[in-house]
């Protein structure tokens, strides 16, 4: 009737980095023992999840299904009660959390950088607003919180070990959501995850022909060209370029980011790159937060004066 | 077939977030408001979805700006507008349950709402809607097509990767994005929306959203090591040589 639940998340039968990060962050929290839930197969690298002291095995089929996947967890929070139950900020977490705290009538926290243990409860700290404005919440226990990818260290939850495994009887689904196929992503002409140097455009580009002068300034820098996601979504650039979580994770030697204010789902995408350079004309704009050099000025000047000054 | 479409002003990020005087809410005084830009792209699918025999119901919550945010909706090819009174504004938990009272009194096959929005602190609408209604729901949806009773929805993964669902209706689906950027409505048209149009009112009670969690702060986040600011143009060019890539 306590600790911590970890919903673990894998893909092509590999457990996804958010599943030790989680476990990282459950570990630090002493809040009691740490349970993992895994689906599928998964069970059977339960010695992957050292840092958990037991494996919940919900079974459900290898390939993520949303109605059966977030069923049970449900159960193995009725079977186990915990205190706290940590689900990943990613397209996977979104589907589960909700119905899990519905199904039991607790309170959820989304978009968590942080979670401590507090008296009776836990403090919590979302990032919100774009990644402009951090938000501390506090929670009576239980909870569910979806902790954001890349705010813990899942190094430290990478732990080898021999946790104990626990089979759990799960009802049957109800079966209105089946999974057909996995598509995978259609090649580019370039592959931004092997590219030395990138140079990324996002809002504030404006317009989709002043993306002429930033590939002018691309090609005299021997980079490739990439975006963020409100650049693929308006049909201006090709998804093969676009950097954040629902694109690629990048990590350049220079990554350069024109116009990026820098979302929280951006920054999961490219923050491992070597040096980091931002040139925004809003001085809050959250992408300064995690650039080794910044420049608030128009970004058109600069890539004007750039090119000029590289011709 | 019917669908509805959940459609939520939020701060507009271009403009300076404050803190107000409680340090736990933002001030609204100078915010300024925009629709959800994940709300814009739902109501695209919507209306890609829609044939002429289809109804698309733009549904959104009593509040400042929500009007016009109707009536662009019409302008847009919305078939009605729906606006929800009697809920005081609150967290997207509170939101759901408002949506999901209205929803409850009408027969929707796809109700699609943005897959998220800035200030959804207690979750995201969709999933806490369908848990709500006990309907299925997908979220991080990039396409919708329609089959005899279900729909097949393309949900996406990170790298570029995507699964295929198959998903009976009725449901509800949060989208990240249409299969085509979203629609402009001209201000003439919104305009002339706004003098023959008429947006229809319902009231939904003020039942609470289950549990919540409590606001103890609101602050820019603590930045670790920060960016080293350049004065110029020519001090970037000075970091690019450094960097051997000028």
């Amino acid at each position: 009737m306590s600790g911590v639940l970890v919903v673990c998340e894998h893909l092509s039968g590999e457990f996804a980095d958010i599943t030790f990060e989680l476990l990282a962050l459950a570990n630090s929290l002493g809040a009691g023992d740490v349970s993992a839930v895994t689906f599928g197969s998964m069970a059977g690298k339960a010695s992957e999840l050292g840092s958990a002291a037991c494996v919940i095995d919900a079974g459900c089929e290898d390939e993520y299904n949303p109605e059966s996947y977030a069923a049970a967890v449900s159960t193995a929070v009725d079977a186990h009660s915990p205190d706290l139950i940590l689900i990943g900020s990613t397209s996977m977490g979104m589907d589960i959390a909700a119905p899990v705290a519905a199904a039991h009538g607790l309170p959820l926290v989304a978009y968590c950088t942080t979670v401590e243990a507090t008296n009776g409860g836990f403090a919590c700290s979302s990032s919100l607003y774009g990644g402009k404005l951090g938000v501390s919440s506090q929670v009576s226990s239980p909870a569910v919180a979806m902790v954001l990818p890349g705010s813990c260290d899942g190094d430290a939850g990478r732990v080898a070990g021999s946790p104990a495994v626990n089979e759990l009887a799960i009802p049957e689904s109800a079966g209105k959501v089946r999974f057909n196929r996995l598509i995978e992503p259609e090649a580019g002409d370039v592959d931004i995850t092997q590219s030395g140097v990138l140079v990324a455009i996002g809002r504030g580009i404006g317009s989709k022909d002043d993306i002429e002068l930033v590939a002018e300034l691309a090609e005299l820098l021997d980079a490739d060209l990439a975006c963020s996601r409100p650049i693929v979504d308006a049909g201006w650039m090709e998804k093969s370029r676009q950097v954040g979580k629902s694109g690629f994770k990048v990590k350049p030697r220079v990554y350069i980011a024109l116009g990026i204010s820098g979302a929280p789902e951006h920054i999961e995408g490219m923050k491992n790159s070597a040096t980091i350079i931002a040139i925004n004309s809003d001085e809050d704009a959250p992408i300064f937060d995690v650039a080794h050099y910044g420049l608030t000025e128009d970004l058109f000047d600069v890539c004007e004066e750039l090119v000029e000054e590289l011709e | 077939m019917k669908i509805a479409v959940l459609l939520k002003m939020v701060p507009d990020l271009v403009e300076e977030l404050e803190v107000d005087s409680t340090g736990k809410a933002l001030d609204t005084e100078e915010l300024k408001f925009k629709l959800n830009e994940f709300d814009d792209h739902a109501l695209e699918e919507a209306l890609l979805l829609g044939g002429e025999e289809d109804e698309v119901v733009a549904l959104a919550l009593e509040g400042e700006g929500n009007e016009k945010l109707l009536f662009t909706a019409l302008a847009k090819g919305a078939s009605r507008a729906v606006q929800l009174t009697g809920v005081q504004p609150g967290g997207s938990g509170e939101q759901a349950t408002a949506f999901a009272a209205a929803l409850a009194e009408s027969s929707f096959d796809l109700i699609l709402t943005g897959v998220q929005s800035v200030d959804d602190r207690e979750g995201q609408l969709g999933p806490l809607l369908a848990a709500r209604m006990g309907l299925p729901c997908v979220s991080v949806v990039t396409g919708v097509s329609v089959t005899d009773g279900g729909a097949t929805v393309n949900k996406e993964y990170s790298g570029g990767v995507m699964a295929e669902f198959e998903v009976t209706l009725p449901a509800v689906l949060g989208i990240q994005s249409a299969q085509q950027p979203p629609r402009y409505a001209p201000v003439s048209k919104v305009r002339q929306m706004q003098q023959t149009a008429t947006i229809e009112s319902l009231t939904v009670g003020g039942a609470g959203g289950g549990a919540e969690s409590e606001v103890t702060a609101m602050a820019p986040p603590e930045v670790g090591a920060s960016a080293k600011m350049l004065d110029d143009a020519a001090a970037l060019l000075e970091v690019l040589r450094g960097e051997g890539v000028a």
